[in-house]
């Protein structure tokens, strides 16, 4: 059954290990979306920045941050693609990672404030003097420095990811039963984040951000700043993940995805692999989620609604999973999409996602990229 | 409250004498004169001389009598600005639509400047909601008189209680009959001879009311009486324990009819997933369908709401069936043994059919009205009433196991569907026909989250967002309760209501919930067959 399932990547798995010492080598997806992102970093601040206003090349900074945002969602769904496409682990909570990234960038973001809030209180949060909060709760301290917070967008989510991997696998849930338990996950993270209690601002979040390092965050700059490092992102992340596919590691747990119990009894540790994987798809989601709450300018708890996560396989779906590079591809245009139909018609977008559900899996398992595929081998 | 005591001592027993003769005089001829006069001193100068027209027109006895006391405190009554003519005021568009107050006729409109409100104090207030409670003691209407007596419950005084005395012997009604006795026990608490407010203890005594729980505390640490102290502490902490013991059994109480609905979520999951093997996460909405079907059928008979859940229970059934069908026969069929990908299917279709709703309904909330014999409640005691729509969906989340329970066991259908479900090549072998059964098995399930739908629309709101919550609940019902059995389900459902609700006051709901869900991914951990694991040959193959 798993194996009618696998989208099998590329033809290129027969090949013998030592032909993939180079990371890229036959990957011509990859090598397109490595070049597409140099060129963006290059040409996207050029045209933002450096050609006048009035001029039809100039690329507002609403469309700039646009972008950056597409790039973050392709960065999520390149995250889950790595345990779905890959470890054939179908996570529908891979939001709460990226959620958490967020609130631990959130956090940074609030603390660079300072007496600049409504209150004007120096050291607590607008929303920590609204409830009566007398000082800053323990988990908050230390995000008022960028390296602590950065190590927290990564520190978080994989620990998270972690745990719940870790006790999952031990225990050998599976299919869709991981399914769900991840989606309970996320929903009980969302209800958690609701309450005020927290400290993480309840229902409205964290927002009313000012500064990013000390430079202010709605100047167009800082936005093509932000857009540039989520292009970088996403290239770095998609060598990280090439690599580790390309890995022995990576041989084992595609063997996972295909034959688990037969990978079992020839002797390896398969939990203990797919927890590897799930810890770094964790942390990239998280990563993900640290560089779109700038960019947005706000994070709150519905962030971890399920809808938002079990969207995201969608894209992972719709571009090709198995890929990398499709995710990322699918990411991005499955958002522009939405963008686009929801500017003209609101109402539609529910029925276009959900019929994109039903005919990605009935018509299309592999996505774009196989149909591309498919049009280059006839 | 306390000062007024003799003032209420000697207001009560005029009003005891005049109540009684109140008819006779009604009928006189200049009695309409006097009650105008008596009505225009409402809008006296200072609250005594408000509070005092407000006595006599109790006292008099009018048929009006109630009707002006009760725009009194609903803030109906105004005056004219100039003249001082108290009039009945309904707020219009634009200004007042004027009633006179002693005949009851139309008395043209104002301007909003013409008229003022007669403003009157909390106290006032207090003392003509006990006037009207006792003018409603002798009213024929058994409804009134309930309220009549809970309303003198909140404040029984001595001079209250001999006219309660004289009426409590014709009262035909059980249950106003022992308020009466409150009453008249509550009164005699403050009586001044300590052997009176012994026997009063006595006659209270078994009762669980806030009221008397009060008094007795109050008794207990202040009465000059030793025995008095010493019988009312021991009453006092008798009360205590009861009130505890009855708090618990509102919480299971509580938690059942949670559960119970959450076990019909449920159901229906438990026959396409725990049976069939399909995720379907398009439950909730087949769910949210059965609601938006009871209210359809409410809307097509507007004059029958008693009965239209009666043809609404079938109907929703049939429609949540056959789009149950339509999904299998569309969509999941093509996808039987891949379980991620009818998740992923079914995951769309739920977001077509919410925007369905958004589009053809509303995306706003509908309510359907339960029909009369489903509100209301069963006090069994002060301390502890069981709400009647919730006991009915206990009561009806029951029949739907036992249906089921008898369709899987006892019908030819139910036969065929175990045979598909244990082994599919032998079932087809003997000439069942597998398909067939896959969309009947289905829409059976489909059919059963319809039914649930009506429970919940008796519950909540209907909404396009109705059945999301419920999705995630149901799957970790399914899963607790152990995937293939419908007893499981049961279990699993009611368990985990009555734990969310015992948790809720200590943790708040929010968070009871969020451990509740925690249990549950580490109760999977060390069963992940839940609490029924199946056996044999069926389980070694999921």
């Amino acid at each position: 059954m798993t194996v009618k399932m696998t989208p099998s990547g590329s033809a290129t798995d027969l090949i013998p290990l030592a032909a993939h010492r180079r990371i890229l080598h036959g990957d011509l997806g990859g090598k397109i979306l490595l070049g597409l992102m140099a060129a963006l970093i290059v040409v996207v601040p050029i045209l933002n920045l450096a050609v006048p206003s009035d001029s039809p090349m100039h690329i507002s900074t609403y469309a700039v941050t646009l972008m950056g945002r597409y790039l973050c969602f392709a960065l999520l769904a390149l995250s889950l693609d790595l345990v779905w496409g890959y470890c054939g682990i179908l996570s529908l909570g891979h939001g709460a990672f990226f959620a958490l990234g967020g609130y631990a960038m959130g956090m940074y973001l609030m603390r660079q404030i300072g007496d600049r809030g409504v209150y004007g209180d120096p050291v607590l949060p607008d929303f920590m003097v609204f409830l009566g909060w007398e000082e800053l709760p323990w988990y908050w301290l230390g995000f008022d420095q960028f390296w602590f917070a950065a190590l927290m967008v990564l520190a978080v989510p994989g620990t998270l990811g972690f745990v719940f991997g870790w006790l999952a696998f031990r225990s050998r849930v599976t299919g869709v039963y991981l399914s769900i338990i991840s989606q309970a996950m996320t929903y009980a993270l969302m209800l958690a984040f609701f309450r005020n209690e927290m400290g993480f601002g309840g229902n409205n979040g964290l927002t009313d951000f000012k500064d990013i390092l000390g430079f202010s965050i709605s100047a167009p700059s800082t936005r093509v700043a932000l857009f540039v490092a989520s292009a970088l992102a996403l290239a770095l992340s998609y060598l990280i993940c090439r690599a580790i596919v390309r890995s022995r590691l990576g041989r084992v747990v595609t063997a996972v995805r295909d034959a688990e119990p037969r990978t079992r009894s020839i002797g390896y540790r398969t939990d203990r692999y797919k927890v590897w994987v799930w810890t770094v798809s964790a942390m990239l989601a998280g990563l993900a989620g640290a560089l779109y709450v700038p960019q947005v300018g706000i994070i709150n708890p519905s962030e971890f609604s399920p809808l938002n996560s079990i969207e995201a396989v969608v894209w992972v779906a719709v571009g090709g999973r198995g890929t990398l590079f499709g995710a990322a591809l699918g990411g991005a245009l499955v958002n522009y999409a939405q963008t686009l139909l929801t500017a003209w018609l609101a109402e539609l977008w529910l029925f276009v996602l959900g019929g994109l559900f039903v005919a990605v899996t009935l018509f299309f398992p592999r996505g774009l990229v196989g149909l591309l595929r498919r049009r280059e081998g006839s | 409250m306390r000062i007024n005591v003799g003032y209420w001592r000697f207001i009560g027993m005029i009003l005891a004498t005049l109540l009684i003769g109140a008819p006779a005089l009604a009928q006189q001829p200049d009695a309409d004169a006097e009650f105008a006069e008596q009505v225009a001193a409402l809008n006296a100068r200072s609250f005594d001389e408000k509070a005092a027209a407000a006595q006599a027109i109790a006292d008099s006895g009018h048929p009006r009598a109630s009707t002006v006391l009760q725009a009194l405190i609903d803030s109906r009554l105004y005056f004219r600005v100039s003249g001082g003519d108290v009039v009945l005021a309904e707020p219009t568009d634009g200004g007042f639509a004027l009633t006179d107050p002693v005949t009851g006729k139309e008395a043209g409109t104002a301007t909003q400047y013409e008229v003022r409100r007669v403003v009157i104090n909390n106290a006032i207030r207090g003392q003509v909601r006990d006037l009207i409670a006792r003018a409603g003691l002798t009213s024929a209407d058994a409804e009134v008189r309930r309220d009549a007596v809970r309303q003198l419950l909140s404040n029984p005084d001595p001079a209250v209680a001999e006219q309660v005395a004289t009426l409590i012997k014709d009262e035909p009604k059980a249950d106003i009959r022992r308020d009466m006795a409150l009453v008249l026990g509550l009164s005699r608490l403050g009586s001044g001879d300590p052997a009176e407010r012994l026997r009063a203890l006595d006659a209270l005594r078994g009762s669980l009311a806030d009221r008397v729980r009060n008094q007795v505390r109050e008794l207990a640490a202040n009465d000059p009486d030793e025995r008095v102290r010493q019988q009312a502490g021991a009453m006092l902490s008798n009360i205590e324990d009861k009130r505890q013991l009855w708090g618990l059994a509102e919480q299971v109480f509580f938690g059942l009819s949670m559960g119970s609905v959450l076990m019909l979520a449920a159901f229906g999951l438990a026959i396409t997933f725990g049976v069939m093997g399909v995720i379907n996460m398009a439950h909730g909405e087949l769910i949210m369908i059965g609601a938006y079907t009871t209210y359809v059928v409410q809307l097509l008979m507007p004059n029958h709401i008693d009965y239209s859940i009666m043809v609404a229970i079938p109907a929703a059934f049939l429609v949540a069936g056959a789009f149950g069908v339509a999904i299998e026969r569309g969509v999941i069929r093509f996808l039987y043994g891949r379980p991620l990908e009818t998740l992923l299917a079914t995951f769309g279709l739920s977001l077509i059919l919410q925007q369905l709703v958004r589009t053809v309904f509303s995306p706003l909330n509908r309510q359907v009205s339960s029909p009369a014999w489903m509100s209301g409640s069963i006090e069994v005691n002060a301390a502890f009433s069981l709400t009647l729509n919730r006991l009915y969906v206990i009561a009806f989340a029951l029949l739907v196991f036992f249906a089921l329970l008898a369709i899987f066991k006892r019908t030819t259908l139910g036969l065929r569907v175990r045979a598909v479900s244990q082994n599919r090549a032998m079932a087809r072998a003997v000439g069942v026909s597998s398909s067939r059964i896959d969309s009947l098995t289905f829409g059976l399930g489909a059919g059963v989250a319809g039914l649930a739908g009506v429970a919940l629309s008796q519950l909540t709101n209907v909404g396009p967002n109705l059945g999301q919550g419920y999705i995630v609940d149901s799957f970790l019902v399914v899963v607790f309760g152990g995937v293939g059995n419908l007893w499981g389900t049961l279990v699993g459902g009611l368990s985990l209501g009555v734990l969310n609700k015992f948790l809720e006051p200590q943790t708040g709901a929010v968070l009871a919930k969020v451990l509740v869900l925690v249990f549950i991914i580490l109760f999977i951990q060390k069963r992940p067959q839940g609490l029924f694991p199946q056996r044999g040959r069926a389980a070694s193959e999921g």
